[in-house]
């Protein structure tokens, strides 16, 4: 492993984009900062802005608005930069599939590290998920 | 039959061309669309409803738009209701010139069925892209909704 | 001499929810116009709905707003059983109330936190987040989900609620008021967050009634509107409660009507607990025959619309949806205009849109210097302006 992926791993910084979701998953996303899961404990922290960020975790459906901005955001991203799908949205389209608003899935529009389903996913879900791709990473070397 | 069902059908009298009382609570009238304005109006300004939104159906028989008014006094839904019957070049009066409440469900209405506001104040894309492909309107049943994927763009 | 400077404000506010782009137009410090452009989330939901069974449909409008999932079905069931005309069971009617003002407990909640951070009071978002916690488990164990509970069904409930669960579910909104009386306490005489939400971001009763506000946004203006009163649905008129109102319209008018709904939820709950008639909870609605249907309901931010039209078959034919900020947001357009920059957070967030902003905050001098900041900036202005109060408030 080299040393960037290393100091990654320690304590990753998150960017949150929501392409047209219902908003669930972004609750449950910022629920995971506050007391109850709390995961600052590990170094994990919500970031402003994508420039600063290791990863970045995109919920919903692209759209025919939201589409291009993620690409936009993404090409932002100092690299390495991982990219986590939430929700059930963001993996197959969900309910949403068939919509003459909706532009394919996540992955359609920027390579996607790690999934994580449910509808929304549980908070313990999402830190189960994130966990799943720092050893994924570590075992890369 | 309460004060507010009568006093309407009073004043507006001949513009109503047909009543349907689906229930106590939800009355539909009928009206010309050259009266949509005088209507509106009267029932906003001086009868003191709420606009609660307006709905534009695709119907076999033309594109028809129903306003929808709260009567939060007596707990009732007035709707009034506009056939348009030229799906081709549908047209009616903006009643956003007087009610500020109404200017973006006409930009939606305008926008996924293609009903035409004469002098709304700012008839723009308020949902879609701005470069929607025109005469492409989602609500209609015409509409051809296989798009999923046809704007895909490779990343690699 | 000012030159008039336009501040975009979005589509991605680093922190949350849906993405909304506003358009800022200041001079020096001053906003004098507004214009907002929606749409970021899109979905096509109402030709979607057309192309689901009616069964379905509960499952698809419930995934339009994460924070309202039960308010939609809510509306759409209702707008079905009006078309219908279903005789609903009692029971099904108190627990889809008893579901809706959890919502509106956890709703509120949220809210508060928000506030709380966008004027740099993060111990507010803390702690209101930290006491929302133990709603979605109530959430949890009546419907096994902590957010999208797919309790409504068209003539009446999918899950019942256990007897041997009520206890707990009593426990919880009983330790609930002690929580919110401290919150009342901290947030609302606090001479810091008064000073930061008090005159700030006004809505006046005309301007409220000309835009067709509805819900917590226009009951701080004055107009007393709720739909579970003027338009009683599932338990409500077998209930006693208020409804909350405020005179000025100001950000710290909306915070005390949404503070105190709380409480009134509350009781609506504990009423709900103790009448609940035994008996079924669905009326096994079989098909749905041609007509139309309007349901409305009063959800966490105002009343939320539903038009369902039906030939007979078994897909709607027409599905229309207005959610209460479609009306709330417009409003800003007033609100947020003769503010200041740094109220501008407070003031946008304070009808409770299922807000989203600010990518970065781009200040385009006329001619000259472009200046690009990002969506924490926003957010900062207006917390160094709390800090700043703060210090002068207490070092007096």
């Amino acid at each position: 492993m080299n040393l960037k992926l290393k100091a990654l791993t320690k304590s990753i910084w998150v960017f949150h984009f929501a392409a047209s979701p219902c908003n669930n998953c972004d609750i449950e996303i910022l629920d995971l900062l506050t007391p109850r899961h709390d995961v600052e404990r590990f170094g994990i922290q919500l970031v402003g802005s994508i420039r600063h960020a290791d990863v970045l975790l995109v919920t919903g459906v692209p759209n025919s608005k939201t589409g291009p901005k993620l690409k936009e955001v993404f090409a932002q991203a100092p690299k390495p930069c991982f990219v986590v799908a939430v929700g059930a949205c963001a993996l197959g389209g969900c309910t949403f599939r068939g919509s003459y608003n909706v532009k394919g899935t996540v992955d359609d529009w920027i390579p996607v590290n790690a999934y994580v389903p449910g509808c929304p996913p549980k908070p313990e879900a999402m830190i189960a998920g994130i966990v799943k791709l720092l050893n994924s990473l570590k075992e890369k070397k | 039959m309460t004060d507010t069902i009568k006093e309407i059908k009073k004043s507006l009298g001949k513009k109503i061309l047909n009543t349907q009382e689906h229930s106590e609570k939800r009355i539909y009238f009928d009206i010309d669309k050259k009266d949509i304005v005088e209507v509106a109006k009267f029932l906003f300004k001086e009868m003191g409803l709420r606009f609660s939104t307006a709905t534009g159906v695709d119907t076999p028989r033309g594109l028809e738009i129903l306003y929808h008014f709260a009567d939060d006094k007596e707990g009732r839904l007035i709707n009034i209701r506009v056939l348009l019957e030229d799906k081709k070049k549908p047209e009616i009066d903006s009643i956003a010139k007087f009610m500020k409440a109404a200017e973006w469900i006409e930009r939606e209405i305008w926008e996924l069925l293609g009903v035409n506001f004469l002098g709304h104040p700012d008839l723009r894309h308020l949902l879609l892209i701005d470069d929607w492909p025109k005469d492409d309107f989602p609500l209609r049943h015409d509409h051809e909704h296989d798009h999923e994927h046809n704007k895909k763009e490779e990343h690699k | 001499m000012s030159h008039k400077v336009v501040i975009p404000i979005g589509p991605y506010h680093p922190l949350q929810e849906e993405p909304e782009f506003f358009r800022l137009y200041v001079e020096g410090e001053k906003v004098v116009d507004i214009d907002i452009v929606i749409g970021y989330v899109h979905r096509g939901i109402e030709q979607l709905s057309e192309t689901k069974h009616f069964d379905q449909v509960a499952f698809l409008v419930e995934r339009i707003c994460g924070i309202c999932s039960t308010s939609h079905p809510f509306a759409y069931v209702n707008a079905i059983d009006d078309l219908t005309k279903v005789e609903v069971p009692q029971r099904a009617l108190y627990i889809r109330t008893i579901i809706a003002e959890l919502e509106r407990i956890h709703s509120h909640l949220l809210w508060l936190g928000l506030a709380g951070h966008f004027i740099g009071y993060n111990t507010v978002w803390m702690w209101s987040w930290k006491y929302r916690e133990p709603v979605l488990d109530i959430f949890e164990l009546i419907s096994g989900n902590r957010n999208h509970y797919a309790m409504m069904k068209p003539g009446g409930v999918r899950r019942d609620i256990k007897e041997e669960d009520i206890p707990r579910i009593k426990k919880c909104v009983d330790d609930l008021v002690p929580i919110l009386n401290m919150f009342k306490g901290a947030v609302m005489d606090d001479p810091v967050i008064q000073a930061r939400t008090k005159g700030v971001g006004v809505l006046t009763k005309q301007q409220a009634i000309a835009y067709s506000a509805v819900g917590p946004t226009a009951r701080a203006s004055g107009v007393k509107i709720d739909v579970r009163k003027d338009h009683p649905y599932g338990a409500y008129n077998f209930l006693d409660w208020n409804i909350i109102t405020q005179e000025d319209g100001d950000v710290f008018a909306k915070l005390i009507v949404r503070v105190l709904e709380m409480y009134e939820s509350i009781k609506i709950i504990r009423q709900c607990l103790d009448k609940m008639p035994k008996g079924p909870i669905d009326a096994n609605l079989k098909d749905i025959p041609e007509g139309e249907g309007i349901g409305h309901i009063e959800a966490p931010r105002g009343e939320c619309f539903h038009y369902i039209r039906s030939d007979g078959t078994n897909r709607p034919i027409r599905h229309k949806i207005r959610a209460p900020s479609y009306m709330n947001v417009a409003s800003n357009k007033v609100s947020a205009v003769g503010g200041t920059i740094s109220d501008a957070a407070i003031t946008l967030a304070a009808v409770d849109p299922c807000y989203c902003c600010t990518e970065r905050v781009a200040v385009f001098n006329k001619g000259s210097d472009k200046k690009i900041l990002n969506g924490w900036d926003l957010i900062k202005l207006s917390q160094e302006k709390t800090e700043k109060l703060r210090k002068e408030i207490f070092n007096k």
